[in-house]
């Protein structure tokens, strides 16, 4: 569903994405491991279309980022790390304006985030406006919004930083869900023990690819017990 | 271009209007603010002028002269019985803003010399200005023919003939309110979503850059319009402005000018990372132009030539040309037809600068 070829994204002299290339399969959920400003947010953004690449090339939903962007647009779902919702609005009115820009109907894009919101037991804040809601809630409802057009690929950019055990692990299980109905989900976290919910990992330092692998496969190669150990002997580079 | 998602936009949009008291206020009471203040406050025609006089003449001539100024309400009239004073004492002292000198020739019979003297304090040169206007004419609608002049001037005032300063502020209000509250209002409520990450939301989905642009100006041409009719509505009521054109080429004309103010504001917004910027460039670049720059205020003809070319530029110089035109000389739309065009021209050259900055930040 995504695949990249020597991706490379330069600010200046600053290199966020160095020659990056990736293979990822429908119905599979690839983690985005790595410290601050290693290169995660960036390469989201890319294949999203939000930042264009400095060279290389992508594919999303196996079609080229570059030429076909508007088809592209249509078939991806973002979550970004600060939720984009409108606090003035009523959570209605967001995943109704959310939807339509997908041109679903206001209805429809009800019916498409009833399942979740009864998932997430928050219907009772259909009615209110976002600013009103908690905070836990309003991540879930940034999670509904990125769905409800139900894209076959989804970016979701650390959706679990700062959210309670409860509404982490729903999330896991959305996600788990997604991926086994044939959707291609793409997460970026710091939260290693979630690094085991995915099926393949990537761990970025400075920008380049500093391991790529099943969770598994990976600690079985550098003969670490977990990933958190995993992650601290190659993300710091020593 | 996508009605529904223009549509979606836009309702968004009036949400976000009907939700936040303060946007709501400024919309509605500025401009009532505004007009009170132009309209009670800064009158332009001068009124009460202290007039001192000093009658040598002691005639029934003279008597009938200041008889005739004390009878507008252009002058309160002082007869100074003392001689001892003069005009500067009364200047300096603020008791007289002018002095009319009546000497004692005055009451001479016809074809003898008539002349008055009249001292003006000119510390404000504009008040002066009109001051010299009113006497002049109360002179010359009484005396014109016995007085003694080289040239006899009877000026006749068009479509003003009092000087009412409300003809000139009614129009130059709504050009001012209007193009404030649009490239205000747009420029905020797109430099609004980059500050939440909303945009970033909006520009991952398929919506394109005219979805967004025309779904966000949507909701304040229509507020424009409002804020038009309800300052043209006070205006004519408690000011009396005169309304001679069509209420069809008045709207069909704010349409345009409103346009125009909207992509200026969405140019704004491109540039502008954040609301403050973002209100202190749609604040400069509309409201300082509008009074000094459109001939609101300022004739555009006595600037220095750099500045009228700058003129050009303004929205604001075409729309009052046009509105003074419909309602105080009853212009027809045709006739009014360049400065129409001038102002789409000024639209179309912010929106192609808006949409491709807008394009540019994608990258």
């Amino acid at each position: 569903m995504i695949r990249t070829v020597d991706l490379t994204k330069r600010f200046g002299s600053f290199t966020a994405v160095d020659k990056l290339n990736l293979e990822i399969g429908r119905g599979e959920i690839f983690g985005f491991l790595g410290a601050n400003g290693a290169g995660k947010t960036t390469t989201i953004r890319i294949l999203c279309g939000l930042t264009r690449p400095t060279s290389g090339r992508a594919e999303v939903a196996g079609l080229d980022l570059a030429r076909r962007s508007e088809q592209v647009k249509r078939s991806i779902g973002y979550m970004s790390q600060r939720f984009a919702l409108y606090e003035d609005l009523k959570l209605r009115e967001n995943l109704v304006f959310y939807g339509g820009l997908y041109r679903l109907g206001p209805q429809t894009s009800l019916n498409k985030a009833k399942p979740y919101l009864e998932r997430f037991a928050m219907e009772r804040y259909t009615d209110e406006l976002v600013r009103e809601i908690p905070p836990g809630y309003k991540q879930r409802l940034a999670l509904i919004c990125a769905l409800t057009h139900d894209p076959p690929v989804v970016f979701l950019d650390e959706p679990t930083s700062g959210v309670d055990p409860q509404a982490r692990r729903e999330f896991w299980s959305v996600i788990s869900d997604l991926a086994a109905s044939g959707k291609t989900v793409i997460v970026s976290t710091h939260y290693m023990e979630e690094a085991e919910y995915c099926h393949r990992v990537l761990i970025m330092r400075d920008g380049i690819s500093a391991a790529q692998g099943s969770p598994a496969e990976l600690k079985a190669a550098h003969g670490v017990g977990s990933m958190q150990e995993l992650f601290l002997l190659l993300a710091s580079g020593e | 271009m996508n009605l529904k998602r223009v549509n979606g936009i836009a309702l968004k949009e009036y949400n976000h209007i009907i939700r936040d008291p303060r946007t709501l206020l400024i919309l509605i009471l500025m401009p009532i603010l505004q007009l009170t203040i132009f309209g009670y406050a800064m009158r332009f025609e001068i009124r009460h002028v202290k007039l001192a006089v000093r009658d040598y003449s002691h005639s029934p001539a003279s008597q009938d002269l200041i008889r005739k100024f004390g009878a507008t309400e252009y002058f309160t009239v002082q007869v100074l019985n003392s001689y001892s004073v003069t005009p500067q004492m009364l200047f300096n002292t603020r008791q007289a803003h002018a002095v009319l000198t009546i000497p004692p020739s005055f009451a001479a019979e016809k074809g003898t010399d008539r002349s008055l003297q009249l001292l003006i304090d000119a510390s404000d040169a504009n008040a002066a200005q009109l001051v010299l206007t009113y006497c002049q004419e109360i002179i010359a609608s009484e005396y014109g023919p016995d007085l003694r002049r080289v040239l006899d001037v009877r000026p006749k005032l068009l479509y003003n003939p009092d000087l009412k300063s409300a003809y000139f502020f009614v129009p130059g209000l709504i050009a001012t309110i209007l193009v404030m509250i649009c490239a205000l209002l747009t420029s905020i409520s797109i430099a609004r979503e980059k500050e939440l990450g909303t945009l970033e939301q909006l520009l991952v989905s398929p919506v394109t850059v005219s979805d967004i642009l025309a779904g966000k100006i949507a909701p304040y041409v229509v507020l424009a319009l409002v804020d038009a009719f309800l300052i043209l509505g006070i205006g004519m009521l408690l000011f009396r402005v005169p309304f001679l054109g069509s209420f069809a080429a008045f709207l069909f004309y704010t349409l345009i000018y409103v346009v125009a103010a909207l992509c200026l504001g969405l140019m704004v917004s491109t540039i502008a990372k954040t609301q403050q910027v973002a209100m202190m460039m749609a604040l400069g670049m509309t409201l300082l132009p509008t009074l000094m720059l459109s001939g609101f205020i300022f004739p555009i003809r006595s600037m220095p030539w750099i500045l009228q070319q700058v003129t050009y530029i303004v929205p604001a110089r075409y729309f009052l040309l046009i509105i003074r035109g419909i309602m105080i000389k009853g212009n027809t739309t045709l006739e009014l037809w360049h400065s129409g065009a001038a102002l789409a021209a000024i639209s179309c050259v912010a929106l192609l600068v808006a949409a491709r900055r807008f394009k540019l930040k994608l990258q």
